[in-house]
């Protein structure tokens, strides 16, 4: 129980974010209208993923530094759990845009930017099982990891900035609504649903981590 | 000590960098907004009480996912005791 605080910790701020989210008083704002409540859900996926990715990348400087297998297990779970968190992400990004832009796709910035990070991370997924041998692996996909994490941070948080148009909120000069500054009705759920999501990614990357390492220690023998 | 610092210092920088991208936007959320009538919201599904069965169902399903992992955890810790005492 001592151990596992922090998975309660995760599940009961879900279900706080769950609750706030669809019942709190939330900005009354044109075109948005409701959907504005997918702040604590979309955007919170993107948070979410932008912690276990960076999660991962420390993990794969770790096994660079000691060359311990264990933390190569590591890396590659919160970076698929990360990845997850990036796919579910776009589709849902994708479905709100579908009835607050017009349109699902509408190459907005953002949107492209997002696309190729998460093009860059399936290839991070590629690289790993083409290799056989553990090490080897294990080095590459981690010095590939780093690049891909130096990649993603421009790709969604100043290239889209500096884009003359885009849709997303804080982007280009479009008159987007600013989710996080000023208001703190909406704050009091979104911050806390992003601890609550991450928490829960990283419960899931765990039972990955925990598998391995159960089947490594059963190979040994 | 050194090591919960450490991790202390990640998490509140981890806020600031939050907070430093949230500096940028258009138009903004005032307190009127929240009771700016003119825009159309679910205020029917609201006044006649049934939102909250949207949101029950959501959490029964959400418990419900939530208590199916922890047999997964629970399992795991099982066979780890078993696999690891083993070795030992």
């Amino acid at each position: 129980m001592k151990k596992n605080w922090w998975k309660i910790l995760g599940v009961a701020l879900v279900g706080y974010a769950i609750l706030g989210g669809f019942l709190f008083k939330v900005p009354r704002l044109n075109i948005l209208n409701e959907t504005i409540r997918n702040l604590n859900f979309h955007v919170t996926m993107w948070f979410g993923m932008v912690i276990l990715l960076t999660t991962s990348m420390v993990y794969a400087i770790k096994y660079l530094k000691k060359g311990d297998l264990h933390y190569d297990d590591k890396s590659v779970e919160f970076a698929k759990v990360g990845i997850l968190f990036g796919v579910l992400g776009i589709l849902t990004g994708a479905f709100w845009a579908n009835f607050t832009w017009g349109e699902p796709w509408s190459g907005d910035a953002k949107q492209n930017a997002a696309a190729i990070c998460l093009l860059i991370y399936f290839a991070y997924l590629v690289l790993r099982n083409s290799l056989q041998d553990e090490q080897q692996k294990g080095r590459v996909s981690a010095v590939y990891n780093i690049f891909a994490y130096s990649a993603m941070i421009p790709l969604l948080f100043i290239l889209p900035r500096l884009s003359p148009d885009s849709l997303h909120p804080g982007n280009g000069g479009n008159p987007g609504f600013n989710f996080y500054d000023l208001d703190s009705k909406l704050r009091i759920v979104f911050y806390p649903a992003i601890i609550g999501w991450t928490l829960l990614g990283a419960w899931i990357a765990t039972l990955q981590i925990r598998i391995k390492a159960i089947t490594r220690a059963t190979e040994d023998v | 000590m050194y090591r919960t610092m450490k991790k202390l210092l990640t998490i509140l920088s981890l806020f600031v960098c939050l907070n430093i991208s949230a500096q940028e936007g258009g138009f903004r959320v005032t307190a009127e907004s929240y009771d700016d009538d003119s825009v159309e919201m679910a205020d029917e599904m609201r006044s006649n009480g049934k939102i909250y069965v949207v949101v029950s169902v959501v959490m029964i399903i959400f418990i419900g996912l939530i208590g199916y992992t922890v047999t997964i955890d629970r399992k795991l810790k099982r066979l780890e005791d078993e696999v690891f005492k083993e070795k030992a």
